[in-house]
This record gives structure tokens, C-alpha cells and sequence, in this order.
């Protein structure tokens, strides 16, 4: 792998012990990956940060890095809302450890934005070179956007933050964006159903890029919902769909064909005691629509999640949603925040929360639209 | 007898070997605390890898594995050396944060890919030169 005379030296140690390390991560990926050279990022966005899922021994690392990131860096959700923590019933033990862990990010200079929709915040364009690790994330900016990255681990993307490169390999390479796979979708898709269509055939795709042909044209947020689904039961950080989304037309058309002709409502529940939507993170837009459904009082919980900087920029709406009584959290989600194990049936529209909830909290889960999540909330 | 190997992560060990033919992965398959590796369908089950020169095909499940690759090295429980098949980014950035040196993709004096779990045997005695690229293997 070629390494610029900048790039020897810091892997020297010449710029501290922390970017020694950095650079040796990066290194042994491209080895790894058969990477050529290192290339440099625009930004990076940090997974892999809340405490349920990296425990003591992450905060020992974090806490040991010495050195400032040299691009915009933002961070995945964390397991709770960093002000209303004790609202989610999240215990003083827990809320410490995760701060521990957000000053340590704080110290090496990423932003306290914590969300899995980076693209709200820092808005790439294609071409980009990106070093993102939320598997949402990834999958939005590769395949909306048309910026290029792999799915990053919180440490490479920690090296990539404090060095600014990322090794070239895989989704930075036009040739693996290929797609694979023709998925004929033989069915005119309402909203919460493309996330629904992720879900169900991530697995079948597993790793083969897939180009979608639709009989509708799917909205941004459609796609955002539908790639969370695909990279949540599949491994891809790449989806096309024909004449929407900014590369579909520049490839050949793959041979192999798949072809969709319905889709099943899975439903693990009957009577929800959650109803919780935001996964991933909500758009402006889909918070107004979600206010403008809510005309009378909740009478089940229902928690929305998006990132704090859309909660900030629309006061009006969230105050409208939480006069119904719904909360409105930020910095978090229903996935990586053990506030939902306390309760027993989930209602949500998201196909990744579906695969994810049983898995990692013990939930059943009743899947529907977002009108019908909302309607569950007032009945 | 004498490999070369592919250097993911630089140092020198010397120790007795211990090997799987298994992949591991470090989140629930070993103790951080002692260095035993508790997965029962491991084929080296109840052995401890604490100071030991760990051969084993690759790395295996989360990701959370290369912190406790870190974690162990502060317990002074983690392996002096890890020797992989082909090893992959959990085991890589665990070695690197830990500073456990790694070797991968060993070749022999003939230049042909040898697997590391197959020539070398649980007790042999290795050396590991993860700054030049071989170890020697003594029986």
C-alpha cells in the first residue's frame, strides 16, 4: 500500500501516539481490504458509542485517546436522551458510564449531534468520500446521495476522524457499486411498506447490490426507510433504484432478476404498551406530518426519536406533538437505548426496528403505518 | 521450521502456542478477566490464551470484540501474539488499540500458503517477528 511521506511519519509517530495508532488501524484495513493508497474524507460519523454495546472496556479506550479530529465528525445515537435520561427511566449507573463516553468524544473534538441521519446535518454531495459506520446511514449516503463509503467500526472511523483518510477500498471504488441484482417490485408500495420491503428481503440479497425497479417513485425519507431495512437483515451498504436515486443509470443492468410480489405483515403482538417511531431518526417533514395526526390526547406511550438538531430547528411542531402527550426524544433510539426492555409489545413502522427489538431487547413487535402507529397511540 | 507471513500489526513475542482451528470471537467466547475461553463449542474450550501465542483462522461476530482485545491487554490476560489465516478487521483493530502483534496469511520457504492452524500445534514453542515478517516454530 502506497503511504505519502505526511502519511509515513504519522505512522512514525511522529504526530503523537494516537495517531500512530490511527494510522495503523487505517493501514492494516487497506491491507486487509487490498486498499492502493489512503484517500481523504469529508466527514465521519461514529457507531458503536452506547454504553450497553461497548461497555467498560470502550470507555477505556476512548478515554485514552490524545489527538482532534480533522474533519466534521458526528456520532451515532447513544443509549439515552442526554437531558431527559431519567424521563426514559434510564439509571443513574448507566446515564454516567454514557457520559463518560460522550466527553471522551467531546475531548477529541467530534460534535455532541448524536443521530443515525448524519445526512440531515452535514449534507454530502456525490462523489464525496465519506468514513460513516451506522448501517442506516451508510446505506442512505450511498445509495441517495450518491457519496461514497463503507460501513466503518467505531474505532477505524475514530482513526479516520484524527487522520482525515480512509483506506480506498470497496464503496469508494466505482466499479463495486455496481448493482448485482434486478428486484422487481410488482406492487404499488405505500410509505411504511418500502421499510417493510427491506426487511423481508435484506436476507435473500444478502450481499449482492440490488437495483429496484418500482411502480411508484419513492420519496427521500421512502428510501431512508427502505435502506435501514435492507441493511438490518441484509450485509449491503448499497442500494439503486431505477431512475431515482443518482447512479442507478450508470451501470449495466444486472442479469440475475428477483421478483416481488407481495409483502406479509408480520405481526409478533396483538396490544401494543409502546408505540414508538423514529428509526431511523425523523426528517422536519415527517415530524409535521406525525403533529399533524396527533388531534387529540395520547392514551398509550408513544415515543418519537429524531436528532436534536431537527428537534431544535421546528420548536412549534414538537411542542404541538408533546401537548398530546407523546415525548419527543433526541440523542437516541428504540434500538440502542435499554428504556424499552421494560415494556412487553411494541408497536412501531420501521422495518429495522423490527429486526432489531426481539433481537436486542426481548420485545415483541406489531408492525403498521405511520398513520396506524399513531392512531394505536389515541385509541 | 520457519514462515513468513503478512504484518498487520507490528512487535516481538516468544511464547508457546495455543491453537484453535476454530474462528473466536472475543465478546463471548473468552473471559476478559482470566483469559479462558468459555464458548464450549470451541475446540480449545477451558484454555487459557493469557500469554500465550493464539493461532486461529480469523475473527468471528461483534464488533465490541476488538475492545475487549483491549480490555484483556489491560488485565494482562490477553495473548503475547495473535497468527491468523486471513484475519479480518475486528481481530486487526483489536490487535492495533491492544498493541498485540499480528501476523496473517503465512507462506512457507517454497512461497506457498500454509495454514497457521494446521503447522502449528498447541504447545509448540514460536517466535514472532511481526516487525521483519516470519516466526520460527520449535517443537
Amino acid at each position: 500500500m502506497y503511504l505519502t511521506l505526511d502519511e509515513e511519519r504519522a505512522l512514525e509517530g511522529e504526530y503523537g501516539e494516537t495517531v500512530r495508532k490511527s494510522m495503523e488501524i487505517l493501514v492494516a484495513l487497506g491491507k486487509i481490504y487490498s486498499a492502493d493508497r489512503l484517500i481523504e474524507v469529508e466527514s465521519v460519523q461514529i457507531s458503536g458509542i452506547s454504553y450497553r454495546n461497548i461497555g467498560d472496556p470502550g470507555i477505556e479506550w476512548l478515554e485514552s485517546l490524545n489527538a482532534r479530529v480533522r474533519v466534521p465528525t458526528l456520532i451515532n445515537p447513544a443509549g439515552m436522551d442526554i437531558h431527559r435520561w431519567q424521563d426514559m427511566g434510564i439509571t443513574e449507573e448507566f446515564a454516567r458510564k454514557q457520559m463518560r463516553i460522550l466527553n471522551a468524544l467531546k475531548k477529541i473534538g467530534a460534535k455532541p449531534e448524536l443521530t443515525c441521519t448524519p445526512y440531515y446535518i452535514l449534507k454530502p454531495s456525490k462523489g464525496d468520500h465519506l468514513a460513516w459506520s451506522e448501517s442506516s446511514a451508510v446505506i442512505y449516503a450511498n445509495s441517495v446521495i450518491g457519496a461514497r463509503t463503507n460501513r466503518e467500526g467505531g474505532p477505524s472511523a475514530i482513526a479516520s476522524a484524527l487522520t482525515g483518510k480512509t483506506p480506498r477500498y470497496g464503496m469508494h471504488i466505482r466499479e463495486n457499486r455496481a448493482p448485482d441484482v434486478i428486484v422487481d417490485v410488482n406492487l404499488k408500495l405505500k410509505s411504511h411498506e418500502y421499510s417493510l420491503l427491506g426487511y423481508m428481503i435484506g436476507e435473500e440479497v444478502g450481499d449482492r447490490i440490488p437495483l429496484f425497479i418500482m411502480k411508484g417513485r419513492p420519496s427521500e425519507e421512502d428510501m431512508k426507510s427502505l435502506g435501514a431495512g435492507l441493511a438490518s437483515t441484509g450485509g449491503i451498504p448499497m442500494f439503486h433504484v431505477k431512475d431515482v436515486t443518482p447512479e442507478s443509470n450508470e451501470f449495466d443492468m444486472p442479469k440475475e432478476r428477483m421478483v416481488v410480489e407481495n409483502l406479509e405483515n408480520p405481526q409478533g403482538c396483538e396490544d401494543p404498551d409502546l408505540i414508538a417511531i423514529g428509526c431511523p431518526h425523523l426528517s422536519g417533514r415527517e415530524l409535521k406530518k406525525i403533529s399533524n395526526l396527533l388531534n387529540r390526547k395520547v392514551k398509550k406511550e408513544l415515543w418519537i426519536f429524531t436528532s436534536r438538531y431537527v428537534r431544535n430547528r421546528i420548536p412549534e411542531v414538537i411542542r404541538k406533538i408533546e401537548m398530546s402527550g407523546a415525548r419527543v426524544y433526541t440523542d437516541t433510539c428504540m434500538v440502542v437505548s435499554p428504556a424499552t426492555e421494560r415494556f412487553g409489545c411494541v408497536m412501531v413502522n420501521s422495518g429495522k426496528a423490527l429486526c432489531y427489538l426481539p433481537k436486542l431487547s426481548g420485545l415483541r413487535v406489531k408492525f403498521g403505518s405511520l398513520e396506524e402507529c399513531v392512531e394505536e397511540a389515541m385509541k | 521450521m520457519i514462515l513468513r507471513g503478512r504484518v498487520l500489526v507490528k512487535g516481538v513475542a516468544e511464547g508457546e502456542a495455543v491453537v484453535s482451528r476454530k474462528r473466536i470471537s472475543f465478546l463471548g467466547d473468552i473471559d476478559p478477566e482470566t483469559g479462558e475461553v468459555t464458548d464450549r463449542n470451541s475446540d480449545i474450550s477451558g484454555e487459557s490464551v493469557s500469554g500465550k501465542i493464539l493461532v486461529f483462522p480469523g475473527g468471528r461476530g461483534s464488533t465490541v470484540g476488538s475492545y475487549i482485545i483491549y480490555r484483556m491487554k489491560k488485565n494482562s490476560t490477553a495473548p503475547l501474539a495473535i497468527i491468523n489465516d486471513v484475519s479480518e478487521p475486528i481481530i486487526a483493530v483489536g490487535a492495533v488499540i491492544a498493541e498485540i502483534p499480528l501476523m496473517d496469511s503465512l507462506r512457507d520457504d517454497s512461497g506457498k500458503r500454509v495454514d497457521p492452524s494446521s503447522v502449528i500445534s498447541s504447545g509448540d514453542h514460536v517466535h514472532v517477528n511481526s516487525n521483519e515478517g516470519w516466526l520460527n516454530i520449535e517443537r
